[in-house]
């Protein structure tokens, strides 16, 4: 009986063939089929267009340090606000979400040589680039871009109201990102399902996996639901038809329906894999196991099902909604919520926590997101909703939420960017890009709250004269300062720790299966495989006196 | 506490160490505190932002503020403290690998309860301060609400009285203290938001849709509103004004306003409006610059 | 695969109760629809998994005790470089982009399309380029 912790080499196939031919260059690009390229690629296409969305926010924010700025005019600043949410949800968040780092993780750490699908892999990254490059196109048109909010509203979004390419190419753009995103939902399903290596079993798989299981899941029963309002919205704008428009028989608010069906699955989509980056990086730094294993994966299916029947309480205020059945889901959504954050902080206890920058970044992850997801509860309440809607309480809510996803996605870019590219980011300019985004990130949205109770409703190129108002916007343009120096300091991190510091195969003690391959890893990621047995076979492999013991199991004595 | 290397002991479950007492000693602390003081205070809650406002609906708003803020305080300070003193007391101390905890179902079991038995409350806590805020009395004044691109329409339906103006001419509507004013609020091109912050409320207005809710003002006085939902190039400056005056001076601003010519006038054309939905003033200039 | 038909079947179970829930509740077509449309999603694989789980040998890596050995074979067969999701990506751009500048975009739109996945299919049929 072999010793179950032996590396074994795991693949039959035929390996022989590594390439050191093949197209080379900008040909090697534009025909790669290896997850970890197409993976990086969505990594620093997202990022980049964190930058081009951030410097919209910045214009938004110094327009509105003022009470009548006049930094940018009525109508380009509702060019600037619609723009500045779409790049930042359906070109940033998502694909990095989604696209990005689970793209070059999930198959690693199920111990699989690919994506189920490799050429479908490619083509969602080709179909995500020429969407942003759609979508953003709409500034380069006659009429600007588009101008009616990310979310779009009928009738505001119809041909009379919006007329002009831009608005059409907002549409297009989604339409090409949404079958990106499709398509890579089927092929994160197929692949953890189908290609898990010997011994991994599902409960197995680390809580970043299965979190982009989930994800994957709620992307193929959302995201066609929007492609089918977007065909809709066209439809009503170039073919006659009259499905939003009371004339004719329509129902604006059906558009809101339609779209919030989507969307409320979409901010799950968009934080569930940045907990799983959490959840991967608090026990490695913690030095234990994640805390409530079976019950962080309960409570991420919980979500996941809870969301799909809560859309409506971003339609509390139109008056056409059940109110209690989607107060009531909305306030059970808490739960499953807390108990992840009470799991992660279960890891820490009794830890022996090390404060690289991804475990800072991580920390402030749950910090922001606790604040955050706490106002959201108020939002659950109609009666609270009422007041609050479309107020800068709203923005500073899903701000505060959002910042916290940033926050969880540069945990994982210095926690797995040596593992990508073998090499380390510096921990001190780390460090400073921590604190000025987390410090940033409270700067920004704590004003925000009080401008939103105080009566400032969002989307406003200009606001009535109040010192009290333009005190608290200035604070918060303080506040997106601090955020934008973070990512120049990000920027500038890449940039002085190119290729200075070697990583080697695991600088963090890492327990999930990456970390037992090389860094970068090889084609088809793996030379060897240790024998899976648990939830964190490297530990295992390197840390064989300090498995945490299956339920019930007994340690094996060593002679 | 110096920590030595340990061996899992063979015989025992890996379960997590009670570390109850610690945790409930810490939470009676900072949860006792508060609460007395909340208690000695005379039950004077911090306003957390929010005014009672001047309806009678605004008033129990406020509270339901309130009582969700202490405990979204209570429990936000709660996992605060326990993130910070993880990070603290738990900081890395040598090269020591810590007890690989795994699980405590008991306690993950109080960390789902006790939050369903939180959820359960503010529903029930909600659900009586919506049902106050839903319901629509008979005995009211009736005003009907039209919202379009980019300003508002106030008509009085019993007193032929109508009042309309655009963006920065902030039109005003009158209405009566301490009665029911049942507003009819709908829109003739986009989405609107009717919202008044000093009534902790607001309404879409719905092309198509007569939303219709009460409003009972306490106070006279002026009280800003303005136009939430994004509805084009003018949404940023889509004021109005509610002047609540005392019941006989509303029936003389009635009097002295009513005009059946202009009303009939401008009830056709806002029936017009919602038979084609064309919106009168657009003229479409995009970039103003 | 089959915790995996389970966890789907529980999934779009739960979603058929929420959609019979939302219904009788609100009256309201659209949402209930869409909702039950979820559940259906996740009925189909998730019994399609269940039945042929039943037909196949279970597989190494849905087994707490497998091996490498178990495992060891052909895994899958991986499709190394190919023009074909570039070009077929191409071709949607400017199907896309006919929808805003024009009906003619759809000449160079179309036959990208076309000819990418004739090409992709004659690819994957000869096993592609490694």
């Amino acid at each position: 009986m072999t010793d179950v912790l032996d590396p074994v080499v795991h693949h039959g196939h035929d390996d022989a063939h590594d390439e050191h031919h093949g197209p080379t260059g900008i040909l090697k690009w534009l025909t790669t089929t290896d997850h970890k390229i197409i993976g990086l690629s969505y990594t620093v296409t997202s990022v980049l267009m964190l930058v081009i969305g951030g410097l919209f926010a910045e214009i938004i924010r110094f327009q509105l340090a003022s009470p009548d700025g006049h930094l940018v005019s009525l109508a380009q600043y509702n060019e600037l606000f619609t723009m500045h949410g779409s790049v930042m949800i359906y070109l940033f968040a998502g694909p990095f979400a989604f696209g990005g780092l689970p793209n070059i993780i999930v198959p690693i750490q199920i111990g699989a040589p690919d994506m189920a699908f490799p050429r479908l892999n490619a083509l969602s990254y080709w179909l995500y680039l020429t969407g942003c490059i759609t979508m953003l196109s709409g500034f380069f048109t006659a009429g600007g871009a588009a101008n009616f909010g990310w979310v779009a509203y009928a009738p505001l979004s119809n041909a009379l109201n919006s007329p002009g390419a831009g608005a059409d190419l907002w549409i297009g753009g989604l339409l090409l990102t949404g079958f990106s995103a499709i398509f890579t939902g089927v092929n994160l399903c197929a692949t953890i399902f189908y290609l898990r290596a010997p011994g991994m079993t599902l409960f197995r798989m680390p809580v970043f996996t299965w979190n982009l299981l989930v994800t994957a899941i709620l992307i193929l029963l959302a995201f066609p639901v929007l492609t089918a309002g977007l065909i809709m919205l066209y439809c009503d704008r170039h073919f006659g038809t009259h499905i939003f428009s009371v004339q004719g028989g329509g129902v604006p608010v059906l558009w809101q329906n339609i779209f919030w069906f989507w969307g409320h699955p979409e901010v799950y989509i968009l934080a569930l894999p940045f907990f799983g980056i959490v959840t991967e990086v608090i026990p490695v730094f913690s030095r234990k196991p994640v805390f409530g294993y079976k019950g962080m994966v309960f409570a991420t299916m919980t979500i996941a099902a809870l969301s799909l029947g809560v859309w409506a309480h971003h339609m509390f205020t139109t008056g056409t909604v059940l109110l209690p059945f989607f107060s009531f889901m909305s306030l059970l959504i808490a739960v499953p919520t807390g108990i992840k954050i009470f799991n992660w902080i279960g890891t820490m206890w009794r830890g022996e926590i090390w404060f690289s920058t991804a475990m800072l970044m991580a920390i402030g992850f749950v910090v922001t997101f606790l604040i955050g997801g706490l106002t959201g509860i108020y939002l659950a309440s109609p009666p609270l909703d009422f007041f609050t809607h479309d107020t800068y309480f709203v923005v500073a809510h899903f701000h505060s939420v959002v910042m916290a996803l940033v926050l969880g996605g540069m945990a994982g870019l210095y926690y797995w960017g040596p593992k990508i590219t073998g090499y380390i980011l510096n921990e001190t300019i780390g460090k400073i890009q921590f604190w000025l985004l987390f410090i940033g990130t409270q700067v920004f949205t704590f004003p925000m709250y009080l401008l939103g109770l105080y009566g400032m409703p969002r989307r406003m190129a200009v606001y009535p004269h109040n010192p009290e108002w333009q005190h608290l916007n200035e604070i918060a343009t303080l506040g997106a300062i601090m955020i934008g120096l973070s990512t120049v300091a990000f920027v500038i991190n890449v940039a002085y720790s190119w290729k200075k510091y070697p990583a080697g195969d695991n600088p963090w003690d890492g327990h999930t299966l990456e970390w037992f391959t090389t860094s970068p890893p090889p084609h088809h990621n793996f030379y060897r495989l240790p024998q899976i047995r648990s939830e964190r076979p490297t530990w295992d492999y390197n840390h064989p006196e300090h498995r945490a013991l299956e339920h019930g199991q007994h340690e094996e004595t060593h002679a | 506490m110096t920590k030595v290397l340990t061996v899992d002991t063979p015989a025992l479950p890996p379960q997590g160490a009670a570390n109850r007492p610690r945790g409930w000693r810490r939470f009676r602390r900072f949860v006792a505190l508060p609460l007395a003081a909340l208690a000695l205070s005379g039950c004077t809650l911090p306003k957390f932002g929010v005014t009672k406002g001047d309806t009678t609906s605004s008033v129990s708003v406020f509270h339901l503020w309130q009582w969700f803020s202490v405990g979204a305080a209570i429990i936000g300070a709660f996992v605060l403290v326990l993130i910070v003193w993880a990070v603290l007391r738990y900081r890395r101390k040598g090269d020591n690998i810590p007890e690989q905890t795994q699980y405590h179902l008991p306690l993950e079991v109080i960390y789902t309860v006790v939050p369903l038995l939180i959820v359960f409350v503010l529903f029930a806590a909600t659900m009586v301060v919506e049902n106050k805020e839903v319901a629509n009395p008979t005995n009211n004044v009736a005003v009907n609400v039209n919202a379009f691109q980019w300003g508002w329409k106030f008509s009085y339906p019993a007193s032929d009285v109508v009042v309309v103006g655009e963006t920065t001419q902030t039109p005003t509507m009158v209405i009566p203290v301490n009665t029911n004013i049942h507003v009819q609020l709908t829109s003739t091109d986009v989405v609107h938001g009717f919202y008044v912050k000093d009534f902790n409320f607001s309404r879409f207005a719905l092309p198509g849709v007569n939303n219709v809710f009460t409003l009972r003002p306490t106070q006279t006085g002026v009280f800003f509103g303005q136009c939430t939902q994004l509805c084009g190039l003018y949404h940023s400056l889509m004021f109005f004004k509610v002047r609540v005056v005392s019941q006989s001076d509303f029936k003389n601003w009635l009097a002295k306003n009513r005009n059946v010519a202009l009303y009939n006038a401008s009830t056709k054309i806002t029936d017009q409006q919602l038979s084609t939905l064309v919106a009168t003033k657009y003229t479409g200039t995009i970039g103003e610059h | 695969m089959k915790q995996v038909s389970r966890i789907l079947i529980l999934l779009g179970a739960f979603f058929l109760v929420l959609a019979i829930v939302y219904w009788f509740m609100s009256k309201e077509s659209g949402g209930s629809i869409m909702i039950f449309a979820g559940s259906l999603l996740c009925f189909m694989p998730g019994s399609y998994y269940g039945w042929w789980a039943k037909r196949m040998a279970p597989h190494p890596q849905d087994s707490k005790t497998g091996t490498h050995e178990e495992g060891a074979g052909v895994v899958a067969t991986f499709p190394g470089t190919s023009i074909w999701p570039f070009t077929l990506g191409m071709g949607a751009f400017f199907t896309v982009l006919a929808l805003v500048f024009g009906i003619w975009l759809l000449i160079p739109g179309l036959c990208l399309a076309v000819w990418a996945l004739l090409g992709g299919t004659a690819e994957g049929r000869r096993g592609g380029h490694h």
